[in-house]
């Protein structure tokens, strides 16, 4: 079989994979979230957790619920860390420094998982699963209930109420995330990932050295890694590593699962609004994206243009051989699609334009599907944009699904739309102006620029992968990353909350033969097209001096 | 709750609780669990897939390692400048791809290069292996496949290409003083195709090839000794 | 005023506008400002002909900016002050409350103040007639030369100050204070001076403003990345590329295009008292017409002559014609009309016939009719008042004669039987007159488009709903309301804002008023009470109740060019970085020439010219954004298709074209070629 039929093959296998799980999983996921019901469990936990289940929030209250909650994580998960010693299964590992304990915090709270540390050289068991799994769990339940109170926003009228984020929270985790990742577990354990407690083995390899065969619960957390959009890895190699990632076929569950949520909540969304079609509309702009970046990140790294790859005849640099280019290409676009940062193989080490197109990728507000509920808000609101400049062009007060889009939503759109680029183009101009960070980059010439530019771009929009040639373990980048990380993952919520609000205090209008068509191809589009030129123009000229030059060259 | 605590506490108090009843459910009961479960059910893949020999545990299935020896000089080992015993591809064995792993297939340090394609060490270490590789096994440069060119992501990569594999089959086979049709012969017999057809790269998991080396004509030592 | 003129005339007013207190009010423009002063700042302690020619071009994009405003506003000029000319000082003759006169400045006058004007002298105020009729030239607020009749009571009572009384004598009460009469509210609206932000225009404005800074940001980081390249830029370089991505075209127009849409309306002879009321008309859902004189010509006209069995056609028509020939009332003039073009019959004049004697329509009688000599005498009317007089006068009604009326009724139109008596003999009734409203020509046409803009009609009507359901189904409008009192119509109004419409109507009475202010846009007629033009948010000064579709499309048009110039103006982005980024980092990654696509001659030469399009492009679009992008009723969707098109693809290409044809003569000045 030739390499592209195998590719094509493999691309093909996931979506019908993903298309097969997007109907039941998207209904599911709707009835989930609008279920009068509470399940015995559920109420126990309200009780103790002492909230009432029942009472429909306030925009601002539902923003204040996760405000708080993501800041108690923040604190706990930095506590969990600097106490480590002192806890059970720390592996003898010491309590992580200040400010990388800081930096992993809003990195898991985030939803980010940014990784300044080497999970096999500085996490304990316990730290990994019930810090930094748990995140995993809860940030993504916190992305998804943001989604569907922004799309209850659009589904009610004239009420001041978008849902009740506790019991958004509990629901996401119990209902949706806990139940597949149980089940994807046992998969990944099925095809050889490791799960266990085990300090690691000491062996004697066959030319007679000592090897240690390190454990740990990793399949248990590499599927909510995946599943949850976070992309932490348990190891620093993250699903590079054969443990976390031992086959072509587990390769594929683990981008089937990265894409699963994000997918599938289109489909939630449409249930929602009482239009599927407007899922499919904002699910098809998604794909439009991911499918040109994979075709032409798939299509570079096989042609493989580049010195080094050059003379090597391959860019297999930093990409394992059981995954070869396109399985690597297909992981790489879809994690930097979906914010999840996990990597089964080196961004830094794909060729140039190719590691262009994984920061546009990103640049683009992950979108593409973008991260757990993110990706559906990101582009929920880039759909707004897209609204507001074609309903104009046809002669009517831009509307969205039935709600008018006017100063106060545009208000809030455009702080969403410029807290992201505005942060990341500071973040790395400032880090390039100053001479100690400067000296982090590993790699010369523009692929220095590239890799401080991936850095905040990877914070920036709470993705998490790297450029990894780039230290990022010192005070500056432990620190300013983690507060780009927790800038841009709680202002734009607040904001998509308070965009909630304000749509759902609205009444609906009624749709006519004048309203814009949101679900047409020509929609599609049109959105597209403010998603790709809006980042774009953000950008090209930064990507001009770091991949295009690079590759150019 | 007293109605008099002000409601950015109340919140804080919830989201406190919220946290700790979440972390029993999917950060103790969930991982432990589904360890108990795994560790019931496939234990052998749970635990790393761990392979041994005649002498016990030598590695993990999926985990490379290094296939080297100590270099003597004058029956003394040598060392670097920092005093690390100086090491070189043991020529019986096949050759894992370079790694960028601690000093190379270290477990508790995986990593990878992070080389960009431009990056003039890069290109000087490919010309470097390029060369090594040659001479090791006596072929020409144009000859040596990428993958033992440029290193994994990982740097625990258990696999080589079938081509880097057959390019060493010859000189594993003379140094252990076996055919070298036999030799191809086990590069053959483990070659793994694209998992069901199609996905990934055809592949050769070089600890299980040097074992099966090993097992069938016993250890080089005892080959070189005959 | 040729274009060229305008331009020229409003030049100075261009140049005033660049105080920086005025232009702060224009973020993107004030933005570029900034620019051009840091630029010159920097040109004359580095003088090249580069940077010069950069400042200038900077500057000039300001001043285009500012054209672009001061023309509209310029035409508006034009407008005050013939309106100015219309409201000369007035001397009032107020009366005091013993019925006495006294001459008091206009100005002085207070609302409640009862003033005297008598043929030749101008309105001090705006008013109603409490006394009195007269006709009234407007000529100065509609444009429009023959005289109107103004009268007390009812709804034909409003006057507007400055308007002048050209026969009679009327009393008129003052309703607004000096200066805030209607021709003052006109002045200020055509000037542009109480013009406020529209909240679409707000909305946009926030956009710009965020491009604005996402693009300072993404120049203002540069410089590091490009000191970290080997390429550190000069400040001109970046402002240039600055003015280049913000969002200059669209920010420069957009205050124009503002000011041209209420211009437009002023020219259709529609105010507006706010940019919010226009912006509404084009997002109206539902448009309530009264049927009378917007979707029917005023009045029914005779269609049919329907005789009954036994009696001549022509005989029935020859009746009705005489029954007629003294009915003024257009309904009797089509009567007459109508027997001509069917049956030939010559119109006769009433001296024509001797000793006829013709009874008059009353509302008791509700018959008119004519006794000839020779004692036959003919009646036409209402079924039942005729029928009666059939039955009064010996007579049997026939069945039949129900039969047809009915059947007329049923079909929309109005029966008048026409019966005669004739001496000695029994009356009978000869036949029936359909009378028929008639839908003015092209309405079905304009409802169909209506109906694809995705806008309901409703007829409003005090028809039965026998007839209005005819009539509705004629004219093509896609609903009705019947037997229509003022309450039914604002009841209508508010269930359809319930469900989320925004209702448009028009109305001149006194009891439109509450409709009119509920209605999200009403449109008031010239003609009509103070009341009516007080509660609705536009007047017509033609007094066209089928005005408020075209209202419909210029408040779609406005839209419309905001969007599409939006588009426009960040589709060229696309074109200038293909430009300048090549430029300004090719001499240290000489691979980034690749990106020269236009193969721009020199770094110096594609900058400027990039500079240099960018500021003419909004000059060329002045004239555009005054005229408004061409609007034709359609689907959204193909709306969109066209405009995304045109502005959007249109904006991707037309730079990449401008830029090297600018290249091409600026690569030829010494020193940047």
């Amino acid at each position: 079989m030739s390499d592209a039929t195998a590719a094509l093959l493999q691309v093909v296998t996931l979506l019908v994979a993903l298309a097969l799980a997007y109907r039941p999983l998207g209904d599911y996921m709707a009835r989930v979230y609008v279920d009068e019901h509470h399940t015995r469990i559920e109420r126990g936990l309200y009780r103790v957790m002492g909230v009432d289940p029942d009472a429909d929030q306030r925009w601002a209250v539902y923003a204040r619920s996760l405000l708080a909650f993501s800041f108690v994580s923040v604190l706990g998960l930095y506590t969990l860390q600097r106490l480590q010693p002192r806890l059970p299964l720390s592996l003898g590992f010491p309590g992580v420094a200040p400010d990388q304990a800081f930096n992993t915090a809003a990195s898991f709270v985030t939803n980010t998982n940014w990784q300044s540390y080497s999970g096999e050289s500085t996490m304990g068991h316990l730290t990994q699963m019930s810090g930094l799994a748990v995140q995993n769990f809860v940030s993504a339940a916190v992305g998804i209930a943001v989604a569907v109170a922004l799309v209850r926003g659009f589904r009610r009228a004239r009420t001041d109420r978008v849902g009740n984020f506790w019991v958004d929270l509990v629901r996401g985790t119990l209902r949706i995330l806990l139940p597949i990742a149980v089940l994807a577990t046992l998969v990944l354990v099925a095809l050889g990932a490791v799960q266990n407690l085990s300090a690691g083995i000491e062996v004697t390899t066959l030319t007679g050295q000592s090897q240690t065969i390190t454990g740990g619960p990793v399949a248990s957390q590499e599927v909510i890694k995946e599943l949850g959009t976070n992309g932490g890895g348990f190891y620093n190699v993250n699903a590079a590593h054969p443990f976390e990632n031992p086959t072509p076929v587990s390769n594929l569950v683990e981008v089937f699962l990265l894409l699963l949520i994000p997918v599938a909540l289109t489909r939630t969304f449409g249930v929602l609004v009482g239009d599927t079609r407007q899922g499919y509309a904002v699910l098809a702009a998604m794909g439009v994206i991911w499918a040109v970046l994979l075709v032409g990140v798939t299509a570079l790294e096989a042609s493989h243009p580049g010195t080094a790859f050059g003379l090597a005849g391959a860019s297999m640099e930093g990409k394992e051989t059981r995954f070869g280019e396109a399985a690597s290409s297909l992981f790489a676009v879809s994690t930097t699609g979906t914010s999840a940062g996990a990597v089964n193989s080196f961004h830094s080490s794909f060729t140039a334009v190719s590691g262009g197109l994984l920061l546009l990728n990103m640049g683009l507000g992950e979108v593409a599907p973008g991260g757990v509920g993110s990706g559906l808000y990101g582009m929920l609101v880039l759909a707004i944009l897209a609204v507001f400049v074609a309903g104009l062009m046809v002669g009517r007060t831009p509307e969205y699904l039935r709600k008018k889009i006017r100063a106060r939503e545009m208000k809030l759109v455009a702080l969403y739309i410029l807290t992201m680029p505005v942060v990341v183009l500071a973040g790395t101009g400032v880090s390039m102006a100053l001479p100690g960070p400067r000296e982090s980059i590993l790699n010369p010439g523009p692929h220095g620029l590239s890799e401080v530019l991936y850095a905040f771009m990877s914070a920036g929009n709470n993705n998490g992968s790297a450029f990894a040639g780039l230290s990022v373990d010192s005070a500056w980048y432990n620190t300013v990353l983690g507060l780009t990380m927790l800038f841009v993952r709680f202002v734009p919520i607040v904001l998509v909350l308070a965009l909630a609000g304000s749509l759902a205090g609205q009444q609906h209008v009624p749709a006519t033969a004048g309203t814009l068509p949101t679900h047409r191809p020509l929609f599609v589009g049109m959105l597209t097209g403010v998603v790709v030129v809006v980042a774009g123009l953000t950008f090209f000229p930064v990507l001009a001096l770091g991949p295009l030059a690079e590759g150019l060259s | 709750m007293r109605t008099s605590t002000p409601a950015a506490l109340r919140q804080l108090g919830a989201g406190l609780r919220a946290l700790l009843v979440l972390t029993l459910v999917v950060g103790v009961a969930y991982p432990l669990l589904l360890t108990a479960v795994a560790q019931v059910v496939l234990p052998d893949h749970a635990d790393g897939s761990l392979v041994a020999s005649r002498d016990g545990l030598v590695g993990s299935e999926l985990l490379g390692q290094s296939f080297t020896r100590p270099v003597t000089e004058d029956g003394e080992p040598v060392t670097d400048a920092v005093g690390v015993p100086v090491t070189e591809p043991d020529p019986a064995y096949f050759q894992n791809r370079p790694s960028a792993a601690g000093g190379g297939y270290d477990p508790l340090s995986s990593s990878a290069s992070n080389y960009g394609p431009e990056n003039p060490d890069l290109v000087a270490l490919v010309e470097e292996r390029r060369a090594l590789v040659a001479a090791l096994d006596g072929v020409d440069p144009e000859q040596v496949p990428p993958d033992a060119l440029l290193a994994s992501g990982s740097g625990l990569d258990p696999h080589i290409s079938p081509a880097y594999a057959h390019l060493q089959a010859a000189r594993v086979a003379r140094e252990r003083g076996l055919a070298p049709e036999q030799v191809r012969r086990l590069v053959d017999d483990l070659t793994q195709g694209r998992s069901l057809g199609f996905l990934g790269e055809p592949r050769v998991n070089v600890l299980l090839l040097n074992l099966a080396l090993d097992e069938q004509a016993g250890t080089p030592d005892e080959a070189d000794s005959e | 005023m040729t274009p060229l003129h305008l331009l020229a005339s409003s030049l100075p007013d261009a140049l005033r506008k660049l105080d920086p207190r005025t232009m702060v009010r224009h973020p993107v423009m004030f933005v570029v400002e900034t620019g051009a002063v840091l630029s010159t700042v920097l040109a004359v302690t580095v003088p090249s002909t580069f940077a010069w020619s950069v400042v200038a071009w900077l500057w000039l994009t300001v001043v285009f900016a500012n054209l672009a405003e001061a023309v509209a506003e310029g035409r508006g000029k034009a407008q005050a002050a013939t309106l100015r000319r219309a409201k000369t000082e007035t001397v009032a003759r107020r009366l005091r409350e013993d019925g006495s006169e006294e001459q008091v400045g206009a100005p002085d006058l207070l609302v409640g103040d009862h003033v005297v004007v008598e043929a030749g002298q101008i309105i001090p105020g705006d008013g109603d007639v409490v006394e009195g009729i007269a006709s009234v030239d407007e000529s100065a607020i509609t444009g429009e030369s023959a005289p109107v009749i103004r009268e007390s009571g009812g709804d034909r009572s409003s006057v507007t100050g400055g308007t002048r009384v050209l026969s009679d004598r009327i009393v008129v009460r003052i309703t607004a204070k000096p200066g805030e009469g209607f021709i003052d509210r006109m002045i200020a609206l055509v000037e542009g001076a109480s013009r406020q932000k529209t909240p679409n225009e707000i909305a946009l404005d926030i956009l710009l403003a965020s491009l604005t800074v996402i693009f300072l940001a993404a120049t203002v980081t540069l410089q590091p990345f490009a000191i970290y390249s080997g390429a550190e830029q000069s400040l001109i370089v970046l402002v240039a590329l600055l003015v280049c991505l913000i969002p200059t075209t669209i920010g420069a127009l957009l205050s124009a295009i503002g000011i041209a849409g209420m211009d437009r309306l002023v020219q259709h002879n529609v105010l507006a008292m706010s940019g919010r009321a226009v912006e509404a008309a084009g997002d109206v859902d539902t448009l309530l017409l009264d049927k009378t004189g917007t979707i029917t010509l005023g009045n029914r006209q005779a269609s049919e002559f329907h005789p009954v069995d036994g009696v001549d056609p022509r005989a029935v028509a020859s009746a009705a014609q005489l029954s007629s020939l003294a009915d003024e009332t257009p309904e009797g003039r089509s009567i007459v009309v109508l027997a001509k073009r069917d049956h030939g019959l010559r119109e006769r004049r009433p001296g024509e016939l001797t000793h006829a004697h013709f009874v008059e329509f009353t509302a008791q009688t509700r018959m008119s009719g004519v006794d000839l000599d020779g004692g036959r005498r003919i009646r036409k009317g209402a079924a039942a008042a005729v029928m009666k007089w059939v039955r009064e006068n010996g007579g049997h009604p026939t069945e039949e004669v129900g039969a047809i009326v009915d059947a007329i009724s049923t079909a929309g139109g109005t029966p008048l039987v026409v019966a005669e008596h004739l001496d000695g003999g029994p009356a009978r009734a000869l036949g029936v007159i359909g009378l028929k409203d008639i839908v003015k020509e092209g309405m079905r046409e304009r409802f169909d488009e209506m109906r694809r803009m995705g806008i309901r009609t409703v007829m409003i009507t005090g028809d039965n709903p026998l007839t209005a359901r005819a009539i509705a189904e004629e004219a093509g409008v896609d609903d009705f309301l019947a037997e229509a009192t003022p309450e039914d119509k604002m009841a209508l109004i508010k269930r359809e804002q319930e469900g989320g419409r925004l209702v448009a109507m028009t109305g001149d009475g006194t009891n439109d008023a509450p409709a009119l202010a509920q209605a999200d846009v009403g449109v008031a007629m010239n003609s009509g009470t103070s009341a009516a033009k007080e509660a609705g948010n536009m007047v017509d000064l033609d007094s066209n109740p089928t005005k408020l579709i075209e209202i419909v499309g210029i408040g779609k048009q406005l839209l419309i060019t905001r969007g599409s110039l939006t588009t426009f103006s960040i589709a060229n982005d696309v074109a200038k970085y293909f430009a300048i980024i090549p430029a300004m980092f090719s001499g240290v990654f000489v691979g980034l020439d690749t990106l020269n696509v236009m193969r721009l001659a020199t770094p110096q030469s594609a900058i400027l010219s990039a500079v240099v399009f960018n500021a003419l492009v909004i000059v060329a679009l002045i004239p555009l954004a005054l005229r408004g992008v061409r609007y034709r009723p359609s689907s959204a969707a193909a709306m969109l298709r066209r405009n995304l098109t045109v502005y959007g693809l249109g904006g991707v290409v037309a730079p990449f074209v401008g830029i090297k044809l600018l290249d091409l003569l600026v690569s030829r000045i010494p020193g940047i070629g």
